[in-house]
């Protein structure tokens, strides 16, 4: 520290007490993906949580449209810096869906369409913090940003909400998914600024 | 996308500070810098860093920059556009003079990342800046004698637009070809019109799918978007496309 940029002087000194430490607010609605954007139709869409029994819990999209569905207005936060605060989603609270589900295991592995995955201790995905939600901003969401349906974990890095979500996976570590094995934080909390490895 | 590179190993976490060496303009919008940081030892090529600048308030501001160097030591080189609304960007074009400090974590980021000692053919395809982290891959690939076949799609506004066109221009060889797509205006007595890319420009530009390439593609999210929807549709295996967007949309 102590290196001060000759002439630099900042946009604004407005402390915004919403944003977590090392983020800028965007109107944006930015993307960050790994490679192409899978398209998935609802038609054959479907999500599974598998337990360490070899237990597929299964749910077609008509399945997940006849499940009670919340309202969630949140913030997210991106890795790469950018924040965006009082999003709004519709989608299915994970407790929900893990209702019926028996298993002693304390993390899992999301899995999306198209491969990519990232792990999130299963206690991120109860208590109602975490939805597998379809709707953003009143429309369904659309494929670039997850569509037909993405994780939403608003409270940890956005990296960790996965798009094109397909499936969780009961883990009994803290395996490492996609990112985390390309040199982001294993568990990614932005209050925290937990973004690297 | 199934399978992933190893991870990473790097102090990417601790911030180093680094001097202006030198700074060269590149395009009207756009300047390239010459960073030396002790202790940086070198990164792969595709990698980015975090550049943080301090007001003497104390207030910061910290962004994301890819690096268009690729070399070992502790030298690397930023090519950085200016955002109109941008807060560190129109810093680093028209503000930072050589001398000047400015603190530098990294390198960071495992996946969007080319090493010499793949032997693939190497598809790379760029929008506007997102030529950067290209240029190291190209770099990278001269300076280590590989044989790999390269080439590269520069999609582009006009001719002063380009970032790094005579180092461009001296790398080409035989394993290394570029296809130029000037967008809004091409220099003097080009063939085509100008014009976005098209599917079919994009088709007979680039090593096809039955070559196995691993393509990169960088820019601007609607262009990434676009022109990873149409290599998935010229059967280019989705795993093998690796991308990196900015911007909103």
């Amino acid at each position: 520290m102590g290196i001060i940029s000759r002439g630099f002087a900042g946009r604004s000194r407005e402390h915004n007490p919403e944003l977590p430490p090392g983020q800028y607010l965007t109107e944006d609605f930015p993307v960050l993906s790994a490679g192409p954007t899978p398209r998935i139709d609802t038609d054959e869409w479907e999500f599974t949580i598998t337990t360490e029994h070899g237990v597929v819990h299964r749910w077609s999209w008509a399945d997940l449209m006849a499940l009670p569905v919340e309202t969630v207005a949140t913030d997210i936060h991106c890795v790469t810096r950018w924040s965006k605060l009082g999003t709004s989603w519709r989608g299915v609270s994970l407790d929900t869906l893990f209702a019926g589900v028996d298993t002693s295991y304390g993390f899992t592995m999301a899995h999306s369409y198209g491969g990519y995955t990232t792990n999130v201790p299963l206690a991120d995905l109860m208590g109602g913090k975490a939805w597998i939600a379809f709707e953003f901003d009143g429309a369904p969401l659309d494929p670039e940003h997850g569509g037909p349906a993405r994780l939403l974990v608003p409270h940890l890095y956005f990296w960790k909400s996965a798009k094109w979500v397909r499936g969780i996976e009961m883990r009994k570590r803290d395996d490492a998914g996609f990112w985390e094995q390309n040199g982001y934080n294993i568990y990614g909390d932005p209050w925290l600024e937990q973004r690297y490895s | 996308m199934t399978t992933v590179a190893p991870p990473v190993i790097s102090a990417s976490n601790v911030w180093k500070v680094g001097t202006v060496a030198s700074v060269h303009t590149e395009s009207p919008t756009g300047r390239s810098l010459m960073i030396d940081v002790p202790g940086w030892g070198g990164n792969l090529a595709g990698q980015h860093l975090d550049l943080r600048l301090s007001a003497p308030d104390g207030y910061q501001a910290v962004r994301s920059y890819s690096i268009a160097s690729a070399s070992p030591g502790d030298r690397l080189e930023l090519a950085v556009d200016r955002l109109p609304d941008g807060e560190v960007s129109p810093y680093l074009v028209d503000d930072v003079q050589v001398g000047d400090q400015l603190e530098i974590r990294g390198p960071l980021g495992g996946w969007f990342v080319w090493r010499p000692e793949q032997t693939e053919p190497v598809q790379l395809i760029g929008g506007g800046s997102g030529i950067v982290p290209l240029v190291a891959m190209a770099r990278a690939h001269a300076a280590s004698g590989s044989t790999a076949k390269f080439r590269l799609l520069y999609s582009v506004r006009s001719p002063q637009d380009v970032f790094f066109a005579d180092e461009l221009a001296s790398l080409t060889s035989p394993n290394f070809e570029i296809t130029w797509v000037y967008t809004r205006e091409t220099p003097a007595g080009w063939p085509t019109a100008a014009g976005r890319l098209s599917p079919s420009v994009l088709k007979t530009a680039t090593i096809p799918a039955a070559e196995k390439p691993t393509v990169f593609v960088c820019g601007p999210t609607g262009f990434v978007e676009s022109v990873a929807d149409w290599l998935v549709a010229l059967d280019h295996p989705a795993a093998s496309v690796k991308t990196e967007r900015f911007g909103g949309k």
